[in-house]
């Protein structure tokens, strides 16, 4: 696969030549793939924020660089707006940006900037709004009408509305409840299964990271701590927990299960997973 | 039976309606009492009423219809507002929004000023209830400068140094990352143990509703489920269809005995669970 | 960027400066104000440097801290100062060009209202850098006590400006991130005209609203539950009292004030 965005060498630094002087990214470099729902987990203070608001051009590196396919994005300062565009960033409880008459024109902030007008503009709106799941009769309402669900909805759909060839979602789900929290991931999954398009997921949640991504990203003070596909980095469960993070439920369950002896594989980690292997296991002890 | 500090009696309530329009029922009968020193979870999605209903529990909201006793006070008499405010403290979602002073004993001192207690025992309330979340080191800081979890505390302390006999947190964990909600959630469990202070916490994160000993769920302003946490999560497909999920532990167990394997349903931690199954598969 | 605005900023510390009761230190300030409007020679000018600087001495603030304080309001004292260089009326003329002439008299008042302003300015800073704005609202409060029986609503006002206090910085980060949000929507805040540039502002100042208004809600609603109820039979966690240190302070301060216009009569 195809980088699509390299982090390369990044370091952030708040309040150069002061006494509060602290790097919030240190040296961190990574790929991210043309087509891939990658995860990133960290604490809070573990540098995410900071990080992905360097993807799509809001804050400046102090040193190193970010490639958008292939091209340093500050090469022109004056274009770091096309690289918004290319780079969508839907923030922390997106909701509070809302600000339009009605759910449509809210929507069509990000396209109408693009340049975007007539045709092109409303089958943007329309499909964007179709894929989180807004009505079309509820376009002409004001967005402040709607519940905290839809109105979550509405402004994750103002940014797919651009038609970013990568959508960075900062903790899409915080605050849902349950049926919320899956209905909204529902959406997301099928905005990458028929867009095709790269989506960063940044969660504090690891059953939610376990449950959705392809790959995942581990931050820990400023620094990459680990990466790979989901099973490859729950079978370091012990380092993950040693490193103050949580890990998914069910892999502490089947941790468990191997310190009382059984065999399970260490790359467990979903419920349905772990069901086959102790069936697997029940039929391997019948038979023997 | 023991004494109930807070008793809803056939508690109704609506929202003000907009013109013309019929108002609908938030809550419609609600019979509940909550057990003075119990730690009592109140579960349901979005719009199921839990949180209307846990501002009925201090007279910020006043019932349609029914009674809410606090104490033995009932809520809707007027002289008795403030023993009842102090009695049943509330701490809420945001933690930003319930933060009045720039300086965290500024802000704790802030409910007791309010009820004219003498400086020196105010001095003595603050203290004590900052110790009491672990915030001690806080005392001259700005609050704006301190983290979710940290936010949350003081605001517990707020709430604290009323003395209050019930805490009632209106989904203070929402908002908050996993290391806040845990330091959250070890402040209340320690208060409930070591003061014998009634805890109500309503949430919908299904775990924080292990070690409760009373686990309630609402659903369209009813209760519609009330028993201690085993016996709420043993309820998988009830559960399911009012919206909500439940732990992986119980998850697991579920599908394990619709496969066949004799394992009960109970084992809510994840220790327990292991258990459980190695039991039943090493067997 | 908009964290970069200070608003009265407190410097925490332990001097007899931060010690003083708040009350003594707006009393303080008000005669140093009274004793600034009386001061027309360069004696007296002096004698109130002095007096600021010892000030700034015991308070150990940093006397770059207050210069720094200076840097918003230089384009006033620039202006003020030209202006009554350039077009005060006097007798001796001391140069010309065109219509512009700088006589005598317009240098000393160019000198004497250039010095005014930023003695007045570094006074009052010193004041807002050595008392918590907490605190300064409660020395406010309980000086402006009198007001009440005039129906002045003293206490609901203090809380006001005390709750404005509090939410300042959290209002200032949050217009940060909604400024983050839009950019990222493609917003653009800095080119164009005025109108382009304020039509810009929309989509800024439209969540700020919607969102302050739901705070003010919700604290509202947290106020009720924590027992507020106006200012009838509340106590303080801390009590303001006045030490001898603050009646030896203010009769210093009152004395060199009536010095100050004392010299107005002899000089």
């Amino acid at each position: 696969m195809e980088p699509i965005l390299q982090v390369q060498h990044l370091t952030h630094t708040y309040s150069v030549g002061t006494p509060f002087q602290r790097s919030a990214v240190e040296d961190m470099s990574f790929d991210v793939y043309d087509g891939e729902f990658l995860g990133i987990i960290g604490h809070t203070g573990s540098g995410k924020s900071t990080l992905i608001q360097h993807l799509n051009g809001l804050l400046r590196p102090t040193s190193g660089q970010i490639l958008l396919h292939g091209k340093d994005i500050w090469a022109e300062p004056k274009k770091i707006r096309d690289v918004r565009f290319q780079v969508g960033l839907v923030f922390q409880y997106p909701e509070y940006q809302l600000f339009e008459e009605t759910v449509y024109k809210d929507i069509a902030f990000g396209p109408t900037n693009q340049g975007k007008t007539g045709e092109e503009l409303d089958r943007c709106v329309r499909e964007a709004a179709r894929l989180v799941g807004i009505r079309d009769d509820q376009l002409g309402k004001s967005p402040f009408e709607l519940s905290g669900g839809q109105k979550r909805r509405v402004a994750l759909a103002g940014v797919m509305a651009m038609e970013p060839d990568v959508l960075v979602l900062d903790e899409p789900t915080a605050g849902l409840d349950p049926a919320g929290r899956e209905n909204l991931m529902a959406n997301i999954r099928d905005y990458h299964r028929n867009k095709k398009r790269t989506i960063i997921l940044v969660s504090h949640s690891m059953d939610e990271i376990a449950q959705n991504v392809d790959r995942i990203l581990v931050l820990k003070s400023a620094h990459v701590l680990m990466s790979g596909a989901p099973a490859e980095v729950f079978a370091r469960a012990d380092e993950l927990l040693s490193a103050g993070l949580d890990v998914p439920q069910v892999t502490r369950i089947a941790m468990g299960l191997r310190e009382r002896g059984l065999a399970i594989d260490p790359a467990v980690y979903t419920v349905e997973a772990l069901e086959r292997e102790l069936l697997a296991l029940r039929e391997g002890g019948a038979a023997c | 039976m023991k004494d109930a500090i807070i008793e809803t009696k056939d508690l109704t309530f609506s929202y003000p309606a907009d013109e013309g329009a019929e108002p609908a029922l938030v809550l419609k009968g609600v019979d509940l009492t909550i057990e003075r020193g119990s730690f009592v979870v109140v579960l349901g999605h979005n719009g199921s009423g839990k949180s209307t209903l846990a501002k009925t529990f201090n007279g910020i909201l006043l019932p349609c219809g029914g009674r809410v006793y606090v104490a033995g006070m009932d809520t809707q008499d007027e002289n008795q507002l403030l023993a009842i405010r102090s009695t049943v403290g509330m701490v809420f979602q945001n933690p930003d929004n319930q933060i009045v002073a720039n300086v965290v004993e500024e802000d704790v001192a802030f409910a007791p000023e309010n009820l004219g207690v003498p400086s020196q025992e105010i001095r003595r309330r603050v203290d004590d209830a900052l110790a009491a979340v672990g915030m001690s080191e806080f005392v001259r800081h700005a609050p704006h400068l301190l983290s979710g979890g940290q936010k949350q505390r003081i605001a517990i302390a707020g709430v604290l140094a009323m003395e209050p006999a019930c805490i009632v947190l209106d989904e203070a964990t929402a908002m908050l990352d996993p290391v806040g909600r845990r330091e959250v959630l070890s402040a209340v469990h320690r208060l409930n143990q070591e003061k014998g202070i009634t805890v109500v916490l309503i949430t919908h994160h299904m775990n924080e509703a292990e070690d409760a000993d009373r686990v309630v769920v609402m659903d369209d302003g009813k209760v519609a489920l009330d028993g201690t946490p085993r016996e709420v999560f043993t309820q998988v497909d009830a559960l399911r269809s009012m919206g909500l999920t439940v732990p992986d532990t119980v998850d697991l167990l579920d599908r394990l005995c619709k496969d066949g394997l004799d394992v009960p349903l109970t084992a809510l931690t994840v220790e327990a669970c292991a258990d459980a199954i190695y039991s039943a598969v090493a067997k | 960027m908009l964290k970069d605005i200070t608003l009265g900023q407190y410097f925490p510390g332990d001097t007899v400066a931060h010690r003083l009761d708040p009350r003594t230190k707006i009393l303080l300030v008000v005669l140093y104000i009274v004793a600034l409007f009386c001061a027309d020679s360069l004696l007296a000018y002096g004698i109130l440097a002095a007096v600021l600087a010892v000030c700034v001495r015991i308070s150990r603030v940093g006397i770059r801290a207050l210069v720094r304080g200076l840097k918003p309001v230089v384009f006033i004292i620039v202006f003020t100062g030209l202006l009554n260089l350039f077009f005060t009326p006097g007798e001796h003329i001391l140069a010309e060009w065109g219509f512009l002439h700088v006589t005598a008299e317009g240098a000393r008042n160019a000198l004497f209202m250039v010095l005014r302003i930023m003695l007045l300015i570094m006074g009052t800073f010193l004041m807002t850098y050595t008392t918590s704005p907490i605190s300064l609202t409660d020395g406010l409060e309980r000086l402006l006590n009198w007001m009440k029986k005039l129906h002045v609503p003293v206490h609901e006002l203090a809380m006001i400006m005390s709750i404005a206090l509090r939410f300042i910085p959290t209002l200032i980060e949050e217009t940060d991130k909604i400024m983050s949000a839009q950019k990222a929507r493609g917003a653009d805040f800095e080119s164009g005209g005025i109108i382009q540039k304020a039509k810009a502002l929309i989509p800024i100042l439209v969540p700020l609203f919607i969102s302050a208004f739901r705070r003010a809600d919700e604290l509202a609603v947290a106020m009720e539950c924590r027992c507020y109820h106006g200012d009838e039979g509340r106590t303080k966690l801390h009590v303001l009292q006045y030490e001898g240190r603050d009646y030896a302070a203010l009769a210093l301060g009152a004395v060199i004030t009536a010095g100050i216009i004392a010299l107005r009569q002899f000089l």
